[in-house]
């Protein structure tokens, strides 16, 4: 009762007494705190945990950047001046991570080379170098050897002179006490390892690959060389001929005398020109846009591909939006009945997933047993995926197919909200209705329409789905030493230069490609802008 | 035979010319529409229950029925597969709700220094998808990896935080709009009352603005459920795999011995989808025609 508050003693008055607001109802901190401070807690345990394991691994920069945004978090969510960013910062934590930061990555590594043969620092590249040359070096000792492993993870247990020595190939060799071994030294118990049995290694091809391809560094430092084995018995140090000079930055072959220093594209290079295999990115300027404008091995084929991706944007939206619309006008009519079911018959391939419908397709236009041959073409072997135009004209009807709805949606909508007394008057006018059409209903629509129509542009000039999915970018060009093929877009060709799911990779040609992407993107959108907002003042 | 009879019969001729001539005309050509929407779906189903379950022949329609491919489902990740997808596409999807959603009321009912700014920012950033900065995700993730194992390659949980980096670009504006519609005399008589910024939010304002939400929610799964490029970068483990990239494997390797397979796994895959979409149909072309799009 709000007793003491003149308003409520004053006779006559309502006799319901007047709910308490909820500010005199403020009883110190309530639930919502309660939670907020839970969530933080806990955003701060796995923060500081994270802290902690980049700290170990050493990357500073995401330390770095860690701590910052954690830092961040405790301000905002604990001051009382910050309360916009307590509703936008866990959002823009994920933009600024995961989006914003990677498309700038993106600019940076498209200025390098990085890729196969030039991955990460000088210093990796020269212990790269010094594992790659690593032989068994002569009259060097052996160890009695048990293979171990825990779970999928396969290591060397080594004793010498009674002292057992684990490691796998990302850990170095380290002392495990407690172990025991048996006559001739092997280690026959491992404690946290459980040692395989000979047998098993003997009957197990693939496991015997893995053993034999295994090294295990003896220390982090690269130069001590690595435990190897030939037969699962017994294991010989191998140590690289490769001497690194820290201070001189130059590697050393000591059997040859063959020295390899340092050249500015990211490699060891002796005075002959031999290179090693192994070197570290670098910047290289504009290197990268120049071979995929001027390299004849990418020039022809990236020409071809960017006049496709313009093609197959320009005309997918035209014509989905071209059959989307004349389906939206047909059936646009008040008399014709049962129209609520057609129009969920007509959408149901936009609501069938997308890569589906390409799958799906992708066996109907089979040449061999494909229905639509069969069906169709009375059995005609048309290889509707793998001739050139025919695959683009497949990719164009597929897509048109599951788009089409779209517009049919869209367009149906915007045709609603032309006013009816703007065609009558036209009508009345002796306005046909062509020009009905052409003069009032279009320009109206496209105001609506335009938007979409850009937006639509720009997702299809990344359809990486459809065409990855129908023809994977074939048929592949002939003759042409790059793994690009006649459908491939822009986003495909990157996908197979960039080497992310497995052959040569180059990130560099890959990125800078990227960002040719956005430029384009970026213009198209930039010049569609100004165009709306003309046709806005019409 | 009169002659008042002959006008009166003619009259309806004339009248069901016209008729057929401005509507009659529709059904068949609805028809044909029909056709050409539902034909591959039809087809799919047909295949899915094909006892011999390959592509060769699988043009009879319905000529054998029974659920052998449906069973053989269960043989295969498919299940692992399905689950994976929901589990990354749900997550998505509530993240994207709850992060558009707060980023919405901010602009929506805050004035700050900076909000006309980065409103612009959001608008420019959003046009630059992500997809094609998969390099550097890649890259991005191979470095996150390093330090938190759950954050690398192959884990559902760093495919779920690349998605929601592109949340609030794709949804602000979105559900900005929406937002602006909610009176604004609401929240000031709540505050009135007493009412703190995040009771407004939670209890007021979060009920009233439910069917964008919804659209948000769906159209995030959506996105998330049809991603093929960056879920085949970031997944490497078989086990792991969305339903986009095992289906695109099956397909791929063995197109036709693993037809049957691959139309049973579609039909079963696009149900959930097909019901989401038509059931929210109404809600959805709103938010098409804001600027979302699939197709």
């Amino acid at each position: 009762m709000s007793v003491g508050q003149p308003g409520a003693e004053r006779p006559g008055s309502a006799p319901a007494a007047p709910r308490e607001s909820a500010a005199r109802d403020w009883r110190g901190p309530g639930w919502g705190f309660l939670v907020k401070l839970l969530l933080m807690m806990v955003v701060n345990a796995v923060g500081g945990a994270a802290v902690l394991s980049a700290y170990h691994a050493r990357s500073w920069v995401i330390l770095g950047v860690l701590v910052v945004l954690l830092a961040e978090a405790d301000w905002i969510y604990f001051a009382r001046r910050t309360r916009p960013l307590k509703y936008l910062y866990p959002g823009l934590v994920f933009l600024a991570v995961f989006q914003v930061f990677t498309l700038l990555y993106t600019g940076y590594v498209a200025f390098t080379n990085y890729g196969t043969g030039h991955l990460g620092s000088m210093q990796q590249a020269v212990d790269a170098a010094l594992i790659q040359d690593e032989r068994r070096a002569e009259d060097s000792p052996t160890y009695p050897l048990a293979v171990v492993r825990d779970g999928d993870v396969l290591g060397f247990a080594v004793s010498q002179d009674g002292e057992v020595r684990v490691g796998t190939a990302d850990d170095p060799l380290s002392p495990v006490p407690g172990a025991a071994l048996d006559d001739r030294g092997v280690p026959t118990q491992v404690p946290g390892w459980e040692v395989v049995p000979r047998a098993t290694l003997f009957t197990d091809a693939d496991l015997q690959q893995r053993v034999v391809s295994l090294r295990v560094p003896v220390s982090d430092d690269a130069e001590e060389g690595s435990l190897r084995t030939r037969e699962g018995a017994t294991a010989a140090v191998y140590t690289s001929s490769l001497v690194w000079d820290a201070d001189a930055r130059t590697l050393t072959n000591t059997d040859t005398g063959v020295v390899y220093a340092p050249d500015d594209r990211g490699n060891f290079v002796s005075a002959e020109g031999d290179r090693l295999a192994a070197g570290w990115y670098v910047d290289v300027g504009f290197d990268n846009f120049v071979r995929a404008f001027t390299d004849r091995a990418y020039a022809g084929p990236l020409l071809q591909v960017g006049a496709w991706t313009f093609a197959f944007a320009i005309l997918t939206v035209l014509t989905s939006f071209g059959l989307g619309l004349l389906f939206a006008m047909i059936y646009n009519d008040p008399r014709v009945r049962g129209r609520k079911v057609l129009r969920t018959v007509f959408i149901l391939p936009y609501a069938f997933p997308a890569f589906m419908s390409a799958l799906l397709w992708r066996g109907m236009l089979n040449a061999e047993f494909g229905v639509v041959n069969e069906w169709f073409l009375l059995g005609a072997d048309v290889n509707w995926l793998g001739d050139p135009w025919l695959a683009k004209l497949a990719i164009l009807w597929v897509n048109l197919w599951l788009s089409y709805p779209y517009w049919f949606l869209v367009t149906t909508g915007a045709l609603q909200a032309v006013p009816s007394e703007t065609l009558e008057a036209a009508r009345v006018d002796g306005a046909g209705r062509w020009r009905q059409f052409r003069s009032i209903t279009l320009p109206l629509l496209l105001v609506s329409t335009a938007p979409l129509a850009i937006a639509s542009f720009a997702f299809n000039f990344n359809n990486f789905t459809i065409i990855f999915m129908l023809t994977g970018g074939g048929p592949a060009f002939r003759g042409a030493s790059v793994p690009m093929g006649s459908t491939d877009i822009l986003i495909s060709a990157i996908y197979q230069i960039s080497g992310v799911s497995g052959g040569r990779a180059d990130y560099g040609l890959a990125s800078a490609l990227s960002i040719v992407v956005f430029v384009v993107i970026g213009v198209v959108s930039a010049l569609a802008f100004r165009q709306t907002r003309k046709l806005e003042e019409m | 035979m009169t002659t008042s009879e002959v006008p009166a019969e003619r009259r309806t001729r004339a009248r069901r010319a016209r008729w057929w001539a401005e509507v009659g005309w529709k059904y068949p050509v609805a028809v044909v529409i029909v056709f050409y929407a539902a034909f591959p779906l039809v087809y799919a189903l047909s295949a899915s229950l094909d006892r011999r379950g390959s592509l060769a022949g699988s043009g009879a329609l319905f000529r054998s029925v029974g659920v052998e491919n449906y069973r053989a489902l269960g043989g295969t990740l498919y299940w692992t597969w399905a689950g994976n997808t929901l589990l990354i596409g749900g997550a998505a999807a509530l993240g994207a709700v709850l992060m558009g959603a707060a980023a919405a009321y901010a602009f929506s009912r805050f004035r700050f220094r900076g909000r006309r700014t980065s409103l612009t920012a959001l608008l420019i950033i959003q046009m630059f998808p992500q997809t094609v900065a998969f390099v550097a995700v890649f890259l991005l993730l191979v470095a996150l990896g390093e330090v938190v194992p759950a954050l690398g390659v192959n884990s559902k949980l760093a495919l779920i935080c690349v998605y929601l980096g592109g949340a609030l670009g794709a949804n602000t504006f979105l559900m900005y709009g929406f937002f602006n519609t909610v009176p604004l005399e609401i929240d000031e008589a709540a505050k009135i009352d007493g009412a703190t910024h995040a009771q407004i939010y939670w209890r007021l304002v979060m009920p009233l603005v439910t069917p964008i939400l919804a659209v948000v929610g769906l159209l995030a799964f959506i996105s998330a459920f049809g991603d093929f490029i960056l879920a085949k970068i970031v997944l490497t483990g078989e086990g792991n795999w969305t339903l986009a990239v095992g289906m695109y494997q099956w397909v791929s390797n063995q197109l036709t011995s693993r037809w049957g397979l691959f139309a049973a796994g579609a039909t079963v895959g696009s149900l959930p989808v097909l019901a989401l979409f038509l059931s929210l149909q109404r809600y959805i072309v709103g938010g098409l025609s804001a600027g979302s799009v699939k197709g």
